[in-house]
């Protein structure tokens, strides 16, 4: 079908302004937040109701024509960039919540409603949204489910696939699929599980019941400074081993903790080659034994300083430099590149040196900035575009980097998902045989291969391409959020 | 041990060409569970000859062991360690294996405050069909590579394939637990359950049963103290607590005993469902979200199956006596046909416990 025929029947489906076609209506649309990969779509739709969406997904699979979900575009692996003969689909304009049962501790909602937005009706029962990926004024839930989003918080409170309940889901032939339920499971296999991560490659997400939790009482905030990276991780390994399991315990290395100090003064200790945040949250007993337990091993773990947060003021300033490492590292090199890899906490001392090593063999300086209970490690290369040959000797550090993740027992990506990005790597983890189980997968949902093609699992013969998160100068597109 | 491999490789091999079923059986300890009817020419491929702890380090929060371990090692051995299987799976037996308590996807007490099962599977070794030694996940907390097969594995029932290692999340045991026990009418206990809920306390399991309200505290010391003061009730002893909980988990409590004229059905729903008006005795978890009910052969299967879905939820005919019930709930005819073709791509010949889940898988 022509182009223009294709535009007559979605303007029949949709209002005229629902349905943009010119290249300058199309342009905010190439790419997500990697915006290293830019590709025009076809067209963008921005249908505004489920009904809607059906028939676009009826017309498409009709017409064989390629479907890329779209939510608010922060992903950081190309998920969302758009196919050079597809439908752009942006949930964007299905933003209601649907409704909130406080009684039962759950919020309906569609897939355009921001993060954020659902704790923030949610606080007024005392309740909230666990999950909290630092884009969470700006990303959609409907991506989070994508994604299988995580957060500062995780560690503790789960990853998106642990804090939702039931998925209206459409196929590519635009059936209406309903997924798990409002208990605690559901009949059959665990589909939940299954369309959580999947990248919009298997459905298209109209409808999310979440679990909401109630808001803790009081959060609290150790810090401490330690002259050995080893013995930082070591620290980590002892309060887990202590059976504590922290709200978030955070990492930050020496140039990382230069980089933010001479952004924001927020107090670091300039002498240590680590710092690590670790939150105690929940009612106020428990938080305030977990706090005098995690000093005490701070201390016996070799840590030179320990402060604790006073205060709410106080605890938010400790966050903010490490909520500001992105940006920082913008300030101090042109350009960077950000790696997701997570491994066993264990290998933390000897993947770290790794890095130092890979860091002096190509140059290239490497700030590290974790959620170090988790082992899921951020390393930002940092690095000059506009050196010849420099872009090319950064991809072959990250890829080395992610290959030692792999090598350790760990994975490639812990939560910014594979995309058009990590399809090489994808490769290295594994085998042809466990690559032939997920393409058998997206056969039995999506037999033509419609939604989002060519994207997370590679082809047997296709395991080539690779890219990651270039920022230049100033060209982050979400330059306003803070970044993990 | 890869020698077992090999041979269980070879049976798959086996009866795919055939097309002769493979019952999957470890400790024989669910064999109630599900649609049980055996087809007449079906082998068994015994996985209680693949056991073992391949990998356990406190410290990770992570234990990997071969399908074939007694879920009683898996236990003991995290006990050693302080911690523990944070679902608190019901064994029903003592040779219940990891394997099955996976596959089954069934969890106890602790659910409603800590997870499922698949809330803490981070990765599975398996077999398919055709007998390909599979990896999926791994044993890190954080893992988006590929879809999420591991977790597809729980409650499968091993229609998918063979688990034969599985990695999963452990947590710490809490410092203190004790139970209290209030008295209290049907509807007052489901408001009561679900207001606490919905506030930060250390409640760690809920049951309700014949006017009584059964919670248990899990934390520091000095949380679990003021929760006390704050929700009230008689204090168990510590044995009685631990006793109490173990025959909920493990339903050896009376209101499980089920006679052959009895069916005990388990409705999954929404926490605050109103008492449903269902012949029969009830006992309900998870703050009103797990409710059991015991009632007679002879009841109206349809009138369950409908109250269930109202609540957003769904029923099992968990424990019965009838020779060709279907046990599950029905599926939607749009789910039949995604659940079809999975069957189709992991299990193409169809062997492995076919209609142990559904008749058409
Ligand atoms: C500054 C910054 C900080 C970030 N911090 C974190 C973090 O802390 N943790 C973390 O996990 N991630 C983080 N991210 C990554 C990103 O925000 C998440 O992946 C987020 O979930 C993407 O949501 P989105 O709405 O922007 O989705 P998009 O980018 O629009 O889409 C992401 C993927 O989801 C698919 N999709 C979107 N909507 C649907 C739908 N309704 N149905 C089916 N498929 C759909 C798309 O096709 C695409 O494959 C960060 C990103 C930025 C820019």
């Amino acid at each position: 079908m022509s182009r223009n025929e294709l535009i007559r029947r979605l303007q029949a489906i949709l209002p005229a302004e629902a349905v943009l076609h010119d290249n300058e209506d199309l342009r905010p649309y190439e790419c997500d937040g990697l915006s290293a990969y830019k590709q025009l779509p076809y067209f963008v739709v921005l249908p505004h109701n489920e009904a809607q969406v059906i028939e676009i997904l009826k017309l498409c699979h009709a017409t064989r024509t390629p479907v890329v979900a779209r939510g608010a575009g922060t992903g950081l692996s190309g998920g969302a960039l758009p196919h050079v003969s597809g439908v752009l689909l942006s949930l964007a304009r299905l933003n209601q919540i649907v409704s909130i049962n406080p009684q039962a501790r759950t919020a309906c909602v569609q897939p355009g409603v921001r993060n954020l937005a659902i704790s923030e009706v949610a606080k007024p029962y005392g309740l909230y949204y666990a999950p909290d990926p630092s884009s969470q004024i700006a990303c959609s839930i409907g991506g989070n489910v994508a994604e299988n989003s995580g957060g500062v918080h995780c560690l503790k409170y789960g990853l998106t696939v642990h804090n939702i309940l039931k998925l209206r889901v459409l196929t590519i032939a635009g059936e209406v699929l309903e997924i798990g339920g409002e208990g605690l499971d559901s009949a059959g296999y665990d589909l939940l599980a299954l369309m959580t991560g999947s990248e919009g490659l298997l459905g298209i997400v109209t409808e999310i019941v979440v679990k909401l939790i109630p808001l803790p009482q009081k959060a609290q905030l150790v810090m401490a400074s330690f002259e050995d990276i080893r013995k930082a991780g070591q620290a980590v390994a002892n309060i887990i081993g202590a059976g504590i399991i922290p709200a978030g315990m955070e990492m930050m290395d020496k140039i990382t903790i230069h980089a933010v100090e001479e952004f924001l003064q927020v107090g670091y200790d300039l002498n240590a080659e680590a710092i690590l945040l670790c939150e105690s949250d929940g009612n106020i007993e428990e938080v305030s034994d977990e706090i005098e337990r995690i000093e005490m091993i701070m201390q016996q773990s070799g840590a030179t300083r320990v402060s604790t947060s006073q205060n709410d003021l106080e605890r938010l300033r400790f966050w903010a430099g490490r909520k500001a490492a992105f940006p920082a590292a913008g300030r101090v090199s042109p350009d960077y590149y950000c790696m997701d890899g997570t491994i066993p906490r264990k290998h933390l001392a000897k993947v770290l040196q790794g890095i130092e090593m890979l860091s002096q063999q190509y140059g290239l300086r490497c700030m590290n900035v974790f959620h170090a209970g988790d082992g899921n490690l951020h390393p930002l290369i940092l690095y000059d575009a506009n050196t010849p040959g420099e872009l090319e000797k950064t991809e072959e550090f990250g890829a080395k980097i992610l290959e030692m993740c792999i090598s350790v027992g760990g994975t490639i990506t812990g939560e910014h998902g594979v995309g058009i990005e990590k399809m090489d790597q994808m490769c290295t983890q594994f085998g042809s045989a466990e690559l032939a189980v997920f393409r058998a997968i997206k056969t039995a949902f999506d037999p033509l291969e419609l939604l989002n093609p060519g994207k997370a699992i590679p082809t047997l013969h296709r395991c080539a391409e690779m890219g990651a998160m270039h920022v230049h100068q100033g060209a982050d597109k979400f330059a306003h959020l803070p970044r993990f | 041990m890869q020698s077992v491999i090999d041979h269980y490789q070879e049976a798959i091999r086996l009866a795919a060409e055939n097309k002769t079923p493979l019952q999957i059986r470890a400790g024989n300890t669910k064999t109630f569970y599900g649609n049980t009817a055996l087809l007449p020419s079906s082998n068994t491929l015994d996985i209680t000859t693949y056991h073992g702890i391949v990998d356990y380090d406190p410290a990770e929060l992570v234990i990997t062991a071969r399908a074939g371990t007694r879920l009683s090692e898996v236990e003991a051995l995290l006990n050693q360690h302080g911690q523990m299987l944070a679902f608190e799976p019901p064994h029903f037996g003592e040779s219940a294996t990891l394997g099955g308590c996976v596959a089954a996807g069934l969890s106890g007490p602790r659910r409603a405050s800590t997870g499922a099962v698949r809330d803490f599977v981070l990765g599975v070794r398996m077999l398919n069909g055709k007998g390909e030694d599979l990896h999926f996940g791994g044993q890190v907390m954080k893992n988006v590579a590929g879809y999420d097969v591991s977790r597809l594995m729980v409650g499968a029932l091993g229609t998918l394939g063979v688990l034969l290692e599985i990695s999963l999340k452990v947590l710490p045991k809490p410092i203190v637990e004790t139970t209290l026990c209030i008295p209290i009418g049907e509807t007052a206990a489901i408001d009561k359950m679900n207001r606490w809920a919905g506030q930060p306390l250390p409640i760690s399991a809920t049951c309700y049963h014949k006017d009584q309200l059964f919670y248990r505290l899990s934390g520091v010391e000095s949380a679990v103290k003021a929760a006390q003061l704050k929700l009230g009730g008689d204090e168990l002893n510590e044995q009685q607590g631990i006793s109490f909980w173990q025959s909920i988990r493990e339903q050896t409590d009376h209101f499980f005993m089920t006679a052959s004229h009895n069916n005990l059905w388990r409705l999954s729903i929404a926490s605050n469902a109103p008492p449903l008006a269902l012949a029969g005795e009830q006992l309900f978890e998870w703050n009103g979200s797990l409710r059991w009910l015991k009632n007679t052969v002879d009841c109206d299967h349809q009138a369950i199956r409908q109250a269930a879905e109202k609540y957003g939820g769904h029923a099992i005919l968990f424990r019965h006596h009838l020779t060709n019930a279907s046990v599950f709930h029905p599926l939607s005819s749009g789910l039949v046909k995604i659940h079809r073709a999975l069957k189709e791509q992991f299990d193409p010949a169809g062997i492995f416990n076919p209609g142990r889940l559904y008749p058409e898988l």
